[in-house]
């Protein structure tokens, strides 16, 4: 009977210890490209080749918050319509047939990006553009574009600068809206972006260090732009050696792209990162291992199943429709015109000499 | 020489009513005209609320059946003596039933009802019987004094332990280490909610061979809804169903000649649910989280298709559930034609063994926790429900400890929030919404301790969705971050060209106030 016990024991301790291999249920990805102009291919084609690499090792699109700031595939200057090449000679087509873009042009946006990390959408937003992270999901976030010391610039625009990304990362904290997040960001300049995080369970990875530049890859003539970033591709290469039940950890991505490929150092971060590196695996964030459990229970059903009467059949009132349309429309800041503090300073100051004339300037001066 | 005099008096006067309006009226006006409009918040409240001490406390009732207590025992302790009961009735299950005509106990509170050693009602190895509803029948030794650990035991199994509340506040204090069993529970259920979506799906991966017909609405109607309808003070919950034709499993399952079956083990169950979640819609117009069960019939080439656990057994339900997501059954409909039956077969699939895997799933999911009950307790067999009373009370005590400590955390979070970013604009809607989550939470803790079970998750779910509201408002964006030189670079351009004249005409007068008095004191000499 003791020994029975014991195994008993053993089974259970099994089961509860997969669980403890990383402690999180659900996988979500936010990639984001912030950059648009046809010259700018290259930032699209590292968001998809992320993208493809997410969703081939398993997560689903219903999980994946894209980004994409201009569209490349259908691009006027694009010699190869529907597609985007991440390696010259046009051998591996990142776009693919069933790209889920759910921020295009320009709805990215800092505040769009903003509002679905710390998930203060207006209430008509749909489902595909939440990320409806719990407290035991893991988030990939990819960042690409042009940046600077402590900043990203959006759409030749506007710019992130490193504090509100800690600052929003800190929300997410807060509300409990990840359990690890792994924050990966190819632009120029790019460990700046992670300096001021300061919640727990982040790690983060940059393709260059302060005062460095990020460099592209190629260029491929017969499309005439360079086609990816030095980082993302050979990122790209380690991933597509990744398959949903490989073992790698992260100390293997660290290793991507030495200074010797890359010309740029890159950098990363795990000071704030609970577990050992070494035990934490790709696919933990890239892919999407669910664990499962087998039923062991069932329940005796037996009663017999009730008929059910023919219902007409409506459509459920899915949206609140009349809070939305009498919604009071957003409050923009105002503004004075133009020039106006310009015109204003130079009436006084005309007025004022006109009324006493020059030669009171020399009290003034 | 008057005249340059006066004009110079003029000068300076210009000059100093300048200066006098600027700093009299220009300042103020800029300093109200640049302010963000921040409504009142109950900041002392929220601070309290930050140092929350919960205090739970359910009503117990005892109940001393004739036998048990020695007429001065009587006096001793405060009782009250049950006349009949039926103490020769052949089964616990019916002594059960009988005492439920008695009396119907509020929710979170319980009866024990003790008998005595020399009863027959418990078999012999068994020393306490959970009854379906909230008793429990309890048999002790003459001595009294067992009896306070022995309640302190059944309550804990019935009602709350440490470990149960722990594992509920488990966001709040993730590092404790705890039970890893009550950890994994709080895994695998979802997260207190105010509403779920049940999608029923149906995979049937060759309809070519088999034509299946499920009675879905029926079978939810007999046998789920009972169930939704008993946790209707926890959650809305919304169902619906789908068919998938053509939905493979993303695994190969393996032949095993010995069994003369296809098989799936259990490493490769985790594979499964990915490629077929692409597939699976879900109700797009809500944020709430979906549970997904499905039922796979495996395709002719393939059938009889078996799950096997670790230990390459077969597993008696075939099926498994996912934290978090859902569950996936498979139905072997091979047995239900022969090998020269025309294809395709009909098959009417026998729901009541379906959801009957289903229903255990879907209580796992929703946090009805499943450790086994300690030696010499016997649980009763599950109602027609499929949840007994006092599993709906563990249910609720934990919930509300959730709701409480989620709402608490979100409320003082968002304070400190608005606190450190002075350039969030506070709407009214926001401060009203915060109000009313802390008196909605204040009334929760005090009903807690009060053991007013029903109330306390009322008023707990009621805080949970105004501090949601009130955090996730869309107006609380802090696109707001201005460093320093950003401000410098803004103001500069409008107010240096004012300042520079008006400083120096200050200075001038100054200085030649002072030169005057130099004189003045140099003539005085």
């Amino acid at each position: 009977i003791f020994f029975f016990y014991s195994i008993h024991l053993l089974h259970t301790a099994d089961n509860a210890g997969q669980f403890f291999s990383s402690g999180h249920t659900n996988n979500w990805a936010v990639l984001v490209c912030t950059s648009r102009f046809w010259f700018n291919y290259r930032h699209v084609a590292n968001t998809l080749s992320v993208y493809r690499s997410v969703k081939r090792l398993g997560i689903p699109d219903s999980h994946i918050v894209l980004m994409l700031a201009d569209d490349m595939a259908c691009n006027h200057r694009n010699p190869k319509p529907a597609t985007v090449f991440s390696h010259k000679n046009m051998e591996l087509n990142v776009y693919g047939d069933d790209v889920e873009v759910d921020y295009r042009g320009y709805e990215v946006t800092v505040e769009n990006f903003l509002r679905v990390l710390t998930g203060r959408l207006p209430p008509s937003t749909p489902r595909s553009k939440r990320l409806l992270s719990d407290d035991r999901s893991n988030i990939l976030i990819y960042l690409t574009g042009h940046g600077g010391n402590g900043f990203l610039k959006f759409q030749d625009s506007e710019e992130i600068s490193n504090v509100e990304l800690a600052d929003a990362f800190e929300q997410m904290w807060q509300k409990r809206r990840y359990n690890e997040l792994l924050f990966i960001i190819d632009t120029c300049q790019g460990a700046s972006m992670y300096e001021r995080f300061y919640s727990p369970n982040l790690m983060a990875l940059a393709s260059s260090q302060v005062g460095e530049d990020s460099l592209s890859h190629q260029p491929d003539l017969a499309i005439g732009v360079h086609l990816m970033d030095r980082y993302t591709f050979y990122l790209l290469e380690f991933l597509e050696d990744i398959h949903p039940a490989s073992k790698t950890n992260m100390n293997d991505l660290f290793k991507v792209c030495p200074k010797s490929q890359c010309v740029s150092t890159p950098g990363h971060r795990t000071d704030l990162f609970l577990r050992d590196p070494g035990s934490v695996l790709i696919t933990d964030f890239f892919g999407s291992v669910r664990k499962v459990e087998i039923t062991m229970e069932t329940i005796n059903l037996t009663d017999p199943i009730k008929q059910v009467e023919q219902r007409k059949y409506s459509y459920v009132d899915q949206l609140p429709v009349s809070e939305i349309i009498h919604q009071k429309p957003k409050q923009k800041d105002w503004h004075p015109p133009d020039g106006f503090i310009l015109g204003l300073w130079t009436l006084i100051l005309l007025v004022f000499f006109k009324l006493y004339g020059m030669k009171h300037l020399k009290h003034i001066f | 020489m008057a005249t340059t005099e006066v004009e110079r008096r003029r000068g300076q006067l210009a000059a100093l009513s300048i200066a006098a309006v600027v700093i009299i009226v220009g300042v103020p006006l800029w300093w109200r005209t640049t302010e963000t409009y921040r409504a009142w918040l109950p900041v002392n409240q929220i601070n309290e609320l930050a140092n929350l001490q919960l205090q739970l406390s359910a009503d117990v009732e005892v109940v001393f059946a004739r036998g048990t207590v020695t007429p001065e025992q009587q006096k001793k302790v405060p009782t009250q003596v049950v006349i009949s009961l039926c103490l020769f009735c052949s089964s616990p299950l019916e002594a059960d039933l009988s005492l439920h005509t008695l009396s119907e106990s509020p929710c979170g509170s319980l009866v024990v009802y003790v008998i005595p050693e020399s009863s027959t009602l418990l078999p012999e190895d068994v020393d306490v019987y959970i009854g379906q509803r909230r008793t429990a029948l309890l048999r002790i030794e003459q001595l009294l004094a067992h009896l306070e650990p022995r309640i302190k035991q059944v309550l804990q199994v019935m009602s709350f332990s440490h470990t149960d509340i722990t594992a509920a506040l488990s966001d709040r204090v993730r590092l404790s280490p705890g039970n890893k069993e009550s950890i994994a529970d709080s895994m695998r259920a979802f997260k207190s909610s105010p509403g779920y979506e049940i999608t029923f799906s149906l995979l049937n991966p060759d309809p070519k061979s088999h034509r299946v017909h499920w009675d879905i609405e029926g079978a939810v109607q007999t046998y789920i809804q009972p169930l939704l309808t008993k946790l209707a003070p926890l959650a809305n919950f919304s169902i619906d169903s789908q068919t998938l034709y053509y939905a493979m499993l993303g695994v190969n399952p393996r032949y095993d000649s010995s069994r003369s079956a296809y098989t799936l083990n259990s490493d490769s169950l985790a594979h499964v649910i990915n490629p077929v979640e692409a597939r699976l819609g879900s109700n797009a117009a809500s944020s709430n989280p979906v549970l997904n069960f499905l039922l796979y019939v495996p395709d002719a080439h393939h059938s009889p298709l078996h799950i096997h656990d670790h230990k390459k057994q077969e597993v008696l339900s075939n099926a498994f559930h996912s934290p978090r997501w859902g569950g996936i059954m498979v139905y072997n409909v091979n047995g239900f034609y022969g090998p020269e039956a025309v294809f395709p077969v009909d098959i009417n699939i026998n729901m009541a063994k379906v959801m009957g895997v289903f229903l255990a799933q879907l209580r796992l999911l929703l946090g009805v926790q499943s450790s086994a009950p300690p030696p010499g307790f016997l649980v009763a067999p599950c109602s027609s429900t499929g949840l007994a009373d006092w599993e709906l009370d563990r249910l609720m005590w934990s919930r509300t400890v959730e709701n409480v400590a989620t709402a608490t955390t979100t409320i003082t979070s968002l304070a400190q929030l608005l606190d450190q970013i002075g350039n969030i604009v506070i709407n009214d809607n926001i401060a009203q919404q915060v109000s009313s989550a802390v008196t909605s939470l204040q009334l929760a803790v005090a009903e807690l301790e009060a053991g007013n079970l029903g109330f306390a998750l009322q008023y707990s779910k009621e805080a949970i969705l105004a501090s949601e509201r009130a955090f996730f408002d869309p107006s609380l964006l802090h696109l707001l971050y201005f460093p320093d030189d950003q401000k410098f670079a803004i103001y500069i351009p409008l107010f240096l060209p004012m300042c520079v004249p008006i400083l120096l005409s200050l200075l001038k007068i100054v200085s030649e106030a002072r030169q005057k008095r130099r004189e003045r004191q140099a003539k005085k000499d």
